[in-house]
């Protein structure tokens, strides 16, 4: 896949983006604690919740940033007329775009559970749901960026589109966290969460790409 | 075809109305209030159904790119939305006096209120996009998307719901209704299937004359008109 190497080789060349992503997910996360206040009680319930949102819109906001550059100098189109299948190019930029965002999300949700006061255990179980999570994330998004592409007012547009689609994800992600911190069993979550991973790493691609055609005829 | 389903729809609604006001019995358990349903359930039915029917027709859109279907599909998400806020606002002023709360985060209403989600997104997509054609497909798969997810966040908003709460709030009392009752609310039923078929292909008629403003049929039509 010759495409994963070649956007994670542009965003190396471009450290700014991926780590914006990054601290605008550890901003938002530490903005809870500020406006509610540190009650260590109530933010133990509230992180697996907090996390995810923040999580949820990080990954949102580097949607964009998907197809937009190589449609602007006009590579997507190059990609278009070769004889490579186009949902396969779709799968592997959406790859791409979750080892980019998704992954140092991952990485980095333990160390702002730790703020957050959570056991050991539920870090680990919050680590896991991202980890089969995200790339839901990154899949669908990738429907919503490429219908937006080259439109006015694309950025807030795909949040509207993208969002609502987003919400089985997070019920149960952010629901796997708070089953475990209750003492309930948590596998049925994280299964669900993979079978959305499967559904969608078969059908989002296949859907985007036909997006990507009507954006681009 | 638009005025004969007008008139139905104005007929069937002042029935219903009438039927549902001051002819149905007063509900021993939930007073006068319950008479919202009336408004309610046929807009939450309707909702739904049109969000359906939508995406059938922006798929068949799609799938044999025919112009007309797409135009319906767009025509019928304002009155889809329109739909699902009446369900949602009726709600809210329904669950005041019998739950004691504008907004409980039941399943039902959370779902309903996604599906507004849904709307809206349809509906902005179509309205960012300056090519029609475009605005058609994009509509098309955004909506089919919507229709493939709808189980999902169906089941999952259930499944959330009954796993945080003990006591979730059931929507469905279903008791043995009055006939009067159930009568008011077929009428009314019948009755916003009217007016979604007028208002619809209406809405269609005119999405057609825009499109086609620069052929000579619909300029032979405006001369017409203004004589």
């Amino acid at each position: 896949m010759w495409i994963i190497k070649r956007d994670l080789l542009l965003a190396i060349r471009r450290q700014s983006d991926v780590l914006t992503t990054l601290f605008f997910f550890i901003i938002v996360v530490s903005l809870f604690p500020l406006s509610v206040g540190p009650e260590m009680n109530m933010l133990r319930v509230m992180a697996p919740g907090v996390v995810w949102v923040a999580a949820l819109l990080a990954s949102m906001l580097s949607l964009g940033r998907m197809f937009s550059n190589d449609y602007l100098d006009g590579t997507l189109e190059q990609m278009l007329l070769s004889p490579q299948s186009l949902s396969l190019l779709v799968l592997g930029k959406a790859i791409a775009h979750w080892l980019v965002t998704g992954m140092p999300l991952v990485l980095m949700a333990p160390v702002l559970g730790i703020q957050y006061d959570l056991p050991v255990d539920a870090l680990l179980v919050l680590t896991v749901s991202l980890l089969l999570g995200t790339p839901v994330l990154s899949l669908i998004g990738a429907i919503g960026a490429a219908l937006t592409l080259g439109l006015r007012g694309g950025g807030v547009l795909v949040s509207l589109l993208v969002l609502p689609l987003y919400i089985p994800v997070l019920i149960f992600g952010a629901g796997a966290v708070e089953a475990n911190m209750s003492g309930v069993n948590f596998d049925a979550h994280l299964s669900l969460i993979g079978a959305f991973l499967l559904v969608s790493l078969v059908l989002a691609p296949w859907a985007a790409a036909s997006s990507l055609k009507v954006s681009l005829e | 075809m638009i005025p004969i389903f007008s008139f139905a729809a104005i007929v069937l609604l002042v029935a219903g109305l009438y039927v549902g006001f001051f002819v149905a019995p007063t509900d021993f358990q939930q007073g006068e209030a319950y008479r919202i349903i009336f408004i309610h359930v046929p807009a939450a039915w309707m909702s739904m159904f049109l969000y359906v029917v939508m995406a059938f027709w922006a798929g068949i859109g799609l799938a044999f790119n025919t112009r007309l279907s797409s135009m319906f599909a767009t025509a019928i998400a304002p009155t889809g939305a329109m739909f699902t806020f009446i369900a949602l606002w009726t709600g809210a002023l329904w669950g005041k006096p019998m739950w004691g709360t504008w907004w409980v985060w039941d399943a039902r209403l959370t779902s309903e209120l996604i599906l507004l989600f849904l709307y809206i997104g349809f509906m902005s997509l179509q309205a960012a996009i300056d090519d029609p054609r475009r605005a058609d497909k994009a509509g098309a798969i955004i909506a089919l998307v919507g229709v493939v997810n709808i189980p999902i966040i169906y089941f999952s908003v259930q499944w959330w719901n009954t796993l945080h709460q003990g006591a979730s709030v059931s929507v469905t009392q279903a008791p043995a209704m009055a006939t009067t009752m159930l009568m008011g609310m077929l009428i009314m039923v019948f009755a916003s299937w009217m007016y979604s078929i007028a208002v619809i292909l209406k809405r269609t008629r005119v999405i057609i004359l825009e499109r086609e403003s620069h052929t000579a049929w619909v300029a032979e039509l405006q001369r017409k008109e203004t004589v």
